[in-house]
């Protein structure tokens, strides 16, 4: 490789987005002592206790496994619920669809913490609080718009003509969804899943709010750290690294349809 | 069976995209939708497949109402103009679709869709999806498809013209008898005078959402009913003058008088002569004086050649007509020369468009005197 001045600045800039997350995994190979008294590029007394610990504490591995669960019904729901209404929006004309359309990505702007109340209060009164289902529900408010506009994009994309060919053909309305026209969306599919799972993984507010015991989400069992004791660095380093793990996956599968997603539809 | 449209219509918004049609069709007859874009072919195919439904009128199928017949409960098979396949199966599997969903036997289903595919030629790319294929060869796939329903109707929107030349030639002579062995009734809707001329059958031409005439091609052709069904059946583009006739003498409309006798004696008022590319020939400067009948001088515009063919464009000053010429000849853009109209060959509109027929010229009362 040249050396030139281009490859230099990209590999400077590499550098100062890998920095962080380096020094997050340096960080959860230390122990607390070597993370507070020294300035140290790698960690000198390498430990896996950080890990250990979270593995081997209900409390903790809990959280995580209540995260995974909340994103992937989430996720579920918002792909299969976004489906149909992204096919309304693009293939039919109705009163008032445009308006709909874009109600529906205002939804998209509301800050959660506008809804953390009501959520509160009306799970609260069903018995759905502290469970993974109110979560999951509360991220569908901003994940179905989501999906549906990103759908939308991918389902205008496909010719109505295929439609009607399998009208023509004799294809059933569900037999054709199915059969001919999911596999051609597949990419969008893919990308608007991907696009669920990042924003329901990542949202927090609702998620603690929502939650107290059993449904802990990862990210408020994270605020334990804070304890009379101190900080646990290399602990709650272990689990920012164990965090990034399921959205580092999710990308690797799904790498390949976001790169056609962005030269073909809405991302 | 046979398929009646009975003065069908349809609205969108306050624009009539098909006004008043009505149209027969019977069982193993060909029949060709002659129009230019945008005349309303794609739709009224549309509205006979029944992905469309009519604002107006209705439409039978062996004398009965289908309008509430969903789609995939008829008989019909469609081909587009762009190439629609399934992108996501197989050559084969888009062939075999409609039989699998009738839900026709393994062994069957294989027999038809190779039978299909031998007649299409499309035997060597059966395991490949459509998008690995040329556009001919996605082409055939969709008639494939539409072959192996079997339907009673069969709409062939265009379905060569985005084919190069050669595959169209070939496809053009085959369609028709490839799907006579059904008895299907076969409705081919194209631009092309000429494509309608070759496939024979009956044609109806459409102008503007409205079926302007309707018969036998051949005849169609020989004697267009109005300007509309003229025009839409002549290319290169019908040669157009509007004449003013006042005390039995013609004159163009800035008052200039035609050559005697050019066209039949006729009643005062406005009429407007046609008369398609065959029937003007060009005449060199040099020969205007000695040339009989009636001659436009004007200067080549353009010539096109086609073939074994030439059309000169010569700008006779007042408008652009268009002459045939056998065989390969250069004209050079700006040399003078004059147009020849054979008289035999002209057609005369009324003022409403439509033909005064050449027996009804001749009965006119003012003939005798002219």
């Amino acid at each position: 490789m040249r050396l030139n001045g281009r490859s230099l600045g990209i590999t400077a800039y590499l550098v100062v987005l890998i920095l962080p997350i380096y020094w997050l995994l340096n960080m959860s190979f230390k122990t607390n002592d070597e993370i507070l008294s020294r300035l140290s590029l790698w960690p000198h007394q390498l430990t896996l206790a950080n890990y250990a610990h979270i593995f081997n504490d209900p409390a903790w591995y809990l959280g995580f496994l209540h995260s995974i669960e909340y994103v992937t019904i989430n996720t579920v729901i918002s792909v299969t619920v976004a489906l149909p209404a992204a096919y309304a929006f693009s293939r039919y004309r109705f009163i008032g669809d445009k308006h709909l359309f874009f109600w529906l990505l205002s939804n998209l702007m509301a800050p959660p913490a506008v809804y953390a109340m009501p959520f509160f209060n009306f799970y609260y009164s069903i018995h759905l609080f502290d469970t993974v289902w109110a979560v999951a529900l509360a991220h569908c408010l901003f994940n179905v718009p989501l999906a549906v506009w990103i759908l939308e994009g991918f389902i205008s994309g496909v010719p109505r003509e295929i439609d009607e060919t399998a009208a023509l053909d004799g294809y059933s309305f569900p037999r054709f969804f199915v059969r001919i026209f999911l596999p051609l969306i597949g990419n969008g599919i893919g990308v608007a899943a991907f696009f669920c799972f990042m924003f329901s993984w990542i949202e927090q507010l609702l998620a603690t709010t929502l939650t107290t015991v059993n449904a802990k989400p990862i990210a408020a069992v994270m605020t334990r750290v804070y304890s009379a004791a101190g900080m646990d660095w290399g602990l709650l380093a272990a689990a920012g690294v164990l965090t990034m793990i399921p959205g580092a996956v999710v990308i690797w599968f799904v790498r390949n349809h976001i790169a056609k997603g962005f030269a073909l539809g809405r991302v | 069976m046979s398929v009646v449209l009975e003065h069908v219509g349809l609205r969108v918004g306050n624009d009539a995209v098909i006004d008043d049609v009505s149209l027969a069709f019977e069982r193993g007859t060909m029949n060709v939708l002659l129009g230019p874009t945008l005349s309303g072919k794609t739709t009224l195919m549309r509205l006979m497949a029944g992905l469309d439904r009519p604002s107006t009128g209705r439409i039978l199928v062996d004398g009965e109402d289908v309008a509430h017949v969903p789609v995939r409960r008829r008989s019909v098979a469609m081909v587009y103009q762009q190439f629609v396949n399934y992108p996501s199966l197989s050559v084969y599997e888009n062939i075999a679709s409609p039989l699998r969903v009738a839900g026709v036997g393994r062994a069957e289903i294989e027999s038809r869709v190779a039978e299909a595919a031998r007649v299409l030629r499309l035997e060597p790319f059966l395991r490949r999806l459509p998008a690995e294929l040329s556009g001919g060869q996605q082409q055939r796939t969709a008639i494939a498809r539409a072959l192996v329903k079997r339907a009673a109707l069969v709409l062939l929107d265009e379905p060569l013209a985005n084919l190069d030349y050669k595959l169209r030639e070939e496809l053009r002579e085959e369609l028709p008898r490839l799907f006579a062995e059904s008895g299907a009734i076969l409705v081919y809707a194209t631009t092309e005078p000429s494509e309608a001329l070759l496939l024979g059958g009956r044609t109806a031409t459409l102008w503007q959402g409205r079926v302007t005439q309707e018969g036998e091609t051949p005849s169609l052709y020989r004697d267009p009913g109005n300007v509309d069904a003229a025009r839409v059946f002549s290319d290169p583009p019908l040669n157009e003058l509007p004449v003013v006739v006042a005390g039995g003498r013609a004159r163009r409309s800035d008052g200039t008088p035609l050559p005697e006798a050019m066209i039949p004696s006729l009643p005062d008022g406005s009429y407007r002569i046609g008369f398609r590319v065959e029937h003007a020939s060009v005449v060199e400067q040099d020969d205007v004086a000695a040339s009989q009948g009636d001659v436009f001088p004007g200067t080549v515009s353009v010539t096109e050649i086609s073939g074994s063919e030439s059309f000169v464009h010569i700008d006779v000053g007042f408008a652009v007509w268009v002459c045939l010429v056998l065989g390969v000849h250069d004209w050079r853009p700006g040399a003078r020369a004059a147009v020849s109209v054979d008289r035999d060959g002209i057609f005369v509109f009324a003022p409403d468009g439509s033909r005064l027929q050449p027996s009804v010229v001749r009965r006119l009362p003012h003939a005798a005197t002219g």
